[in-house]
């Protein structure tokens, strides 16, 4: 009877190295999430606090009060301002790394990933210190003679929070794509360019085409996380700036509304699962094709 | 074939360049103006002085936000390590149902709008025996952290040869021995590098502790609290060291993971 036992203490073992993690999230997490999802079919009474009589009136407001459906367009819009220009933004720098640099290399690359983790808010800050009125730039185009006022229009304004997003996001970027592109087989471009293709020519039907997951994953996270930013939008937008997950954080403070909270934050919950999931599957197919069929090659 | 310098190589290092600055300038701008000795952060600085620091640590409502947040971070990273360790183990070593699960499960507050993380803990905490305090924000920091060791352990795992565990349960050690004995040496750098991104994410985490929080500021929520009040040039001297202190931690982080590739 000595096998039984020792999978029965096997058992054991692994009950008791799943079951705190996935208890702990399950009632911290998962139900958390659902709760969400239950509360926006709840109702308020009227000091406001959640009642439990089911309805659909939060839906329904959310579908047919403008404000929620232009907010959430123009948080889109901006989303996908930012995303563009992130990737537009680490394509060379990441190159550069990849491709050109020959010294110090691991210095870089741990250059660019480093401010992926400092602090969100001093990166926010540091735009409102640089963007203000009498801020650091406006006092540097005085100085230099560029202007002679100072430019009222560069803090508060979507431009300002187009930059800070940007600024922040990018080093998400930088990460995956850089990755992709040292993971392009150096043989490959060495034939495109045996081949007589130009640089241009190899790095739009070589090189780009085999980094694409890389990017399309970058993208994802820019976008993502552009779309849930509630911040750098009180911190560097103006009064139009409204974002989404403003007016989560509106509702479920001054406005006091938790049920119609609950499904604005489903709305864009149910919005980034989904873009995860195609994106996801976007880079498997793009990976499996591009990526495995290019290391096929380069073995035979 | 050696690459003669021209037109396209030239653009590429100069828009290179220009994103690389576009990524350091704001920080360097900060650590240059935490020592303004004036109170607007105009152009030129005139001179240099701690004069911002001194203020700082004058400030008590910074500095109980910072012995705060340290604490929080500190048990939030304690509860992300106990709980993502073990189920990184199980990941790793078994098949059990709901395995995949549990690992797309552990990394949605990584990936999901911290505010909709934030309200949905908010609406039900209460409901679970957790009052919004600071036990909620501990609590909710933990939860997203879990996911952090148990990636980079699972990681690291993946990367372990199996046969030294084999070898060392032939040998008759018992599977707690072979535990601590070879598993945890294995692993021990990248539990490390977990631990330091962790106690980095919690000290700067603001959507779900602004949430979670009753009253008493952690230091993100403090500064940006102050931010929104005005701009006061106290603020750059703790961006400053804010800035430093996680370059720090993160470099650290990233060396103890390099070492464990090379083994």
């Amino acid at each position: 009877m000595k096998l039984p036992r020792f999978l029965a203490r096997r058992r054991w073992g692994l009950f008791l190295c799943v079951a705190p993690p996935a208890l702990w999230l399950l009632a911290f997490l998962v139900f958390p999430y659902a709760a969400l999802l239950g509360q926006s079919f709840l109702s308020t009474n009227a000091i406001g606090d959640v009642v439990f009589t089911p309805t659909l009136d939060p839906w329904r407001t959310l579908w047919t009060r403008p404000l929620y459906i232009s907010t959430l367009l123009y948080t889109f819009r901006i989303a996908a301002a930012v995303t563009a220009l992130c990737v537009l933004l680490s394509v060379p720098l990441a190159y550069v790394i990849a491709f050109k640099v020959k010294r110090h290399k691991q210095l870089l690359y741990t250059l660019i990933t480093v401010p992926l983790w400092v602090s969100y808010i001093v990166r926010a800050y540091a735009w409102k210190i640089i963007l203000g009125r009498e801020g650091i730039l406006n006092t540097f185009l005085l100085y230099t003679g560029l202007v002679d006022q100072p430019v009222e229009a560069f803090l508060y304004s979507p431009l300002a929070l187009t930059i800070g997003l940007v600024h922040i996001f990018t080093p998400f970027v930088l990460m995956p794509v850089y990755t992709a592109f040292e993971h392009v087989p150096r043989p490959l471009i060495e034939a495109s360019q045996d081949l007589g293709a130009g640089r241009l020519t190899t790095f739009r039907r070589v090189v780009l085409p085999l980094a694409f997951p890389g990017i399309i994953a970058g993208a994802t996270l820019a976008f993502v996380l552009s779309l849930g930013d509630f911040l750098s939008a009180t911190l560097l937008g103006g009064p139009d700036t409204l974002m989404i997950a403003n007016v989560v954080q509106n509702l479920f403070g001054t406005s006091d509304d938790r049920p119609l909270g609950s499904a604005v934050g489903i709305l864009l919950l149910v919005f980034v699962l989904a873009i995860l999931e195609v994106t996801g599957r976007a880079e498997r197919t793009l990976g499996g094709q591009g990526l495995n069929a290019g290391r096929g090659k380069v073995v035979e | 074939m050696k690459a003669r310098p021209d037109l396209l190589t030239a653009l590429l290092w100069a828009a290179a360049v220009a994103v690389f600055a576009f990524v350091y300038l704001p920080l360097v701008v900060v650590i240059v103006y935490s020592f303004n000795p004036d109170s607007v952060n105009s152009f030129p600085m005139r001179g240099a002085s701690l004069r911002w620091y001194r203020a700082m640590v004058e400030d008590e409502g910074l500095m109980s936000a910072l012995r705060l947040s340290v604490a929080i971070a500190l048990g939030g990273t304690a509860v992300g390590l106990l709980l993502g360790l073990p189920g990184a183990i199980a990941i790793h070593r078994h098949e059990f149902p709901g395995k995949r699960a549990l690992e797309r499960v552990v990394l949605l507050p990584l990936m999901l709008p911290g505010i909709v993380t934030g309200v949905a803990m908010l609406s039900t905490f209460p409901l679970l025996g957790v009052p919004v305090s600071l036990w909620a924000v501990l609590v909710g920091h933990g939860t997203f952290l879990i996911a952090i060791t148990l990636t980079q352990v699972l990681a690291r795992l993946k990367r372990i040869d199996p046969s030294l565990e084999e070898a060392s349960a032939d040998l008759g050690a018992p599977p707690l021995t072979t535990f601590f004995r070879v598993t945890l040496p294995g692993i021990r750098s990248a539990v490390i590098s977990s631990a330091l991104l962790s106690f980095t994410l919690s000290l700067d985490e603001i959507p779900v502790t602004f949430f979670l929080i009753a009253g008493d500021n952690t230091l993100p929520i403090e500064i940006w609290t102050m931010m929104r009040r005005g701009i006061s040039p106290k603020v750059n001297a703790v961006a400053a060291v804010i800035t430093a202190f996680s370059v720090a931690l993160i470099v650290l982080a990233a060396r103890l993971g390099e070492r464990g590739e090379e083994r």
